[in-house]
């Protein structure tokens, strides 16, 4: 039983940097552009989100709530630029999405690994790191003790840190913002059909910008749990190629949720099980990198599944990965 | 009697590159009637009211509403003059209902309230006579009530000015009297509409005033009861044509095909043809009429070995070998093609089946045959005399046979697709909407052609949209209802009226009207 609390519970941890690529990926590709490059604003988010507070602490900053603050708009703000640069190439000079998303992802994987170890290197600890305090503002609960300390329910619900339930939060407002908002159904059709969008005087080129931008700084959130949770990796400093394919796994997530993001919640709850399975419930005769294996074989499966199911309502958004350009005759 | 004018058009001109799409036209539409915009395929019909409807901008010119100089830049703009245009394509989101496409892009406050939403919609599909559920998704509609959807999303934003384009295209005899019913509600209520069309029927039975384009020039505006059809035609055209196409006597019919009730099923397992049977001979031409969707695509892709047959038979007689009969179901379109068979089908953009874009006339003529010289390097020399030739026969306007087919204009482009089919010197030939977006002189030059191939024995069939043609062209015409044969007719006896009550006559059995 214990051991079952203690797995859900590492799984939730690791869900929630899934959680917010996919939040973020999820937002794109509603607005019909499908950025791969959600691995590389990762990296760019989690470097970006390290460093931040790094250099805060180096200047003699102590306030580990300032250097939170920092941490969090460095890794908005630096994904968000790197789904800038997407925009700027797919929208407005209609780059193919894919060479575009491929690029960012190797450039970001690039930005992030170069800059956390050149910084790392000149640093007299050889590590880009920040301190105690800071990193267990990341880490700890931030519900009360007694809250946390209820049997069963304490410790699945409430011992949680507060990107867990940030990233909740973000799911619901998301489902609420595309289903149920006049905003959110214009994103909608800007992604279904985009000429018919413009015909009903929608601005396909800013919804899909503040969409991919947006989007892209969310995704930057998970890049910057990864490099700040303990659970998920070292905690509180850079290790070379953190980020490690989640980006990748959050974009197959997208599918598996089926552009729903009240589906990605348990979705990124199961594939967070999946990851941290072999820590809990290890079987000798089985190598560790066959569990590393599952979430992504699990992921070729349920897309054979989706495409073979052909409900209407359940499809990509239908220009998905296609440019817009008004005056095409 | 003399209204205000709504909308006045002043020296507009719009182009795009090298072509000229209008070309200093001056327009204008009175409060309250019902103007038709008459013009070929290509005459600039389409551009001039999507200048009005904030889709393009013009060039030069100005455009008044209400006597004021006004600049229409986006829809938006146009919706704030109280202008809405209905697109030949409908602009609507599949996946939504038709009450979130009627309110997408309005800049309401407040609460999204769906209930009041639909209590609005239900209110204006009373007044003007329209049959609609608010809450049924896009997928779910047949063609006419995506069509309902568009107009009340028009009137919804309160437009005063509605421009259709074209909206008969799609509809079946029935369903346009249906339509022109509404209109008529509504200019009874104070609107102005433009109806954008080639129809001369439709001109006269419903438009108070006719404004017609010729090649992106204006032309002239009459009061429709003061003019005919013929008077129509000639200022459209430019000069008198014909009305008439061809039509000779059979000769020596033979029989060539036989389909005994064949049925195949979509990828969804839905019957997209049921129980299809009839024949085709040698010598004369077959038509296939029916509302898009209703399985003609299917039905020749069948036969030219494209479609999975589920059951039923498809018997060809080679008229090379008269005495054997042969089954086409379960052989290869390659072992088909060899028999004889040629399937020329054009699709709505023209470049998706059968010619590859990005290659040249040459290219195109050697993707059914290259294999033929069993060599690994193909020799091109004879399919550039093909190309060649087809380019002087036809009259095939590019600049050399290299040049991509996709940079020719949708008539030549048919053209090429046609002429490498008919090359091939089949003995069935499928032509499915061979006339699709062509003016009326390309389409002669169709016609012509098909008839040509009639007179030397070749069973033609041709899939049809334009019920006129196919009554004039074909010899006998099916008529395809939701994948059923609801009638095979003489084509010189029968009348429109029953070939449109054909085709809506089993409509029960379902849409299949998902591209």
């Amino acid at each position: 039983m214990n051991n079952l609390i203690n797995f859900l519970t590492a799984g939730v941890l690791a869900a929630a940097p899934l959680l917010f690529g996919v939040l973020g990926e999820l937002l794109t590709e509603k607005s019909g552009n499908l950025n791969l490059g959600v691995e590389g604003m990762m990296f760019m988010g989690g470097i970006a989100g390290i460093v931040g507070p790094y250099y805060y602490e180096k200047a003699g900053g102590t306030n580990p709530y300032v250097a939170l603050l920092i941490a969090l708009v460095c890794a908005l703000v630096c994904a968000g630029l790197g789904a800038l640069v997407f925009s700027v190439l797919t929208i407005t000079l209609r780059a193919n999405q894919n060479v575009t998303g491929l690029a960012l992802t190797m450039f970001g994987t690039g930005f992030g690994n170069y800059f956390g170890e050149a910084i790392g290197h000149a640093d007299p600890s050889g590590f880009l790191s920040v301190s105690t305090s800071v990193k267990s503002l990341f880490n700890s609960p931030v519900f009360p003790d007694p809250l946390v300390n209820l049997p069963v329910v304490g410790k699945l619900l409430f011992s949680h840190n507060f990107m867990v339930y940030l990233a909740v939060i973000l799911a619901v407002i998301l489902a609420y913002f595309l289903g149920r908002t006049r905003t959110g159904l214009n994103l909608r059709s800007v992604g279904e059909s985009p000429a018919t969008a413009d015909a009903a005087g929608i601005s396909v080129t800013k919804y899909r910008y503040l969409a991919t931008v947006i989007g892209g700084a969310i995704t930057g959130l998970g890049g910057l749990y990864l490099v700040m949770n303990a659970a998920a990796g070292v905690g509180g400093a850079w290790v070379h190629d953190c980020i490690d394919g989640y980006g990748w796994l959050a974009v197959a997530l997208v599918i598996f949720a089926v552009w729903s993001p009240k589906r990605a919640l348990w979705c990124s709850l199961i594939f967070g099980g999946l990851a941290c399975m072999r820590y809990y419930y290890p079987i000798s005769f089985i190598p560790a990198s066959i569990y590393d294996i599952v979430p992504y074989i699990v992921t070729a499966v349920v897309l054979v599944f989706v495409s073979l199911k052909r409900s209407r309502s359940n499809q990509p958004p239908e220009s998905l990965g296609l440019s817009y350009f008004r005056e095409e005759r | 009697m003399q209204s205000v004018s709504a909308v006045e058009l002043r020296n507009v001109t719009k182009t795009f590159g090298s072509v000229v799409a209008n070309n200093n036209v001056s327009l204008s539409i009175r409060k309250g009637e019902i103007l038709a915009l008459l013009g070929e395929n290509g005459s600039g019909k389409t551009t001039l009211m999507n200048m009005l409807a904030g889709i393009y901008f013009p060039d030069s010119g100005q455009i008044l509403v209400d006597g004021e100089e006004v600049a229409i830049r986006s829809p938006r703009d146009a919706f704030d003059l109280k202008i809405g245009m209905i697109h030949q394509h409908f602009k609507l989101v599949d996946v939504f209902t038709a009450a979130e496409n009627i309110v997408l892009g309005l800049k309401e406050k407040g609460k999204f309230d769906r209930k009041a939403i639909s209590r609005q919609i239900r209110e204006i599909s009373a007044r003007y006579g329209f049959d609609l559920d608010p809450d049924k998704k896009i997928y779910d509609m047949a063609v006419s009530e995506k069509q309902t959807v568009e107009i009340i999303k028009v009137l919804y934003r309160g437009a005063d000015i509605l421009i259709l384009d074209e909206p008969t295209a799609v509809l079946t005899p029935q369903e346009t009297e249906k339509l022109f019913a509404v209109l008529r509600n509504m200019k009874a209520d104070g609107k102005s509409i433009v109806i954008i069309t080639h129809k001369l029927n439709e001109v006269m039975a419903i438009s108070d005033r006719v404004s017609i384009l010729r090649k992106g020039e204006y032309i002239d505006t009459v009061e429709t009861r003061t003019t005919n059809p013929q008077a129509l035609t000639d200022m459209m055209v430019g000069h008198a044509v014909t009305l008439n196409i061809d039509r000779p006597e059979p000769v020596n019919p033979q029989r060539r095909l036989v389909v005994k009730d064949l049925t195949c099923l979509d990828g969804q397992g839905v019957k997209v043809l049921d129980g299809v049977s009839f024949s085709a001979q040698g010598g004369e031409i077959l038509g296939i009429a029916g509302i898009a969707g209703s399985g003609q695509k299917e039905l020749c892709e069948a036969i030219a070995g494209l479609h999975p047959v589920s059951s039923g038979q498809i018997l060809y007689s080679n008229p090379k070998e008269p005495d054997q009969v042969e089954s086409l179901v379960g052989r290869t379109p390659m072992e088909i093609r060899e028999l004889g068979v040629s399937l020329a089908f054009v699709p709505e953009d023209r470049l998706g089946m059968g010619l590859v874009g990005s290659m040249g006339m040459t290219g195109n003529m050697m993707l059914k045959s290259y294999n033929q010289s069993g060599r690994f390097f193909p020799d091109t020399k004879p399919f550039r005399t093909l190309a060649e030739e087809i380019r002087e026969k036809l009259e095939v306007v590019t600049p050399s046979v290299n040049t991509p087919v996709r940079k020719l204009s949708g008539g030549n482009v048919q053209k090429v697709l046609v002429g490498r089919e008919i090359a091939s010197a089949p003995a069935l030939l499928m032509a499915a909407y061979p006339v699709r977006g062509l003016d009326i002189n390309a389409s002669y030059t169709i016609y012509r052609l098909l008839n040509e191939q009639k007179a030397k024995g070749v069973a033609v069939i041709y899939v049809g949209e334009d019920l006129d043609v196919l009554l004039e062209l074909c010899d006998r015409i099916l008529v395809l209802c939701g994948g059923r044969v609801s009638g095979i007719a003489d084509g010189r006896t029968v009348t429109k009226e029953e070939i449109g009550l054909m085709m809506t006559q089993t409509g029960e059995v379902g849409d299949h009207d998902r591209t």
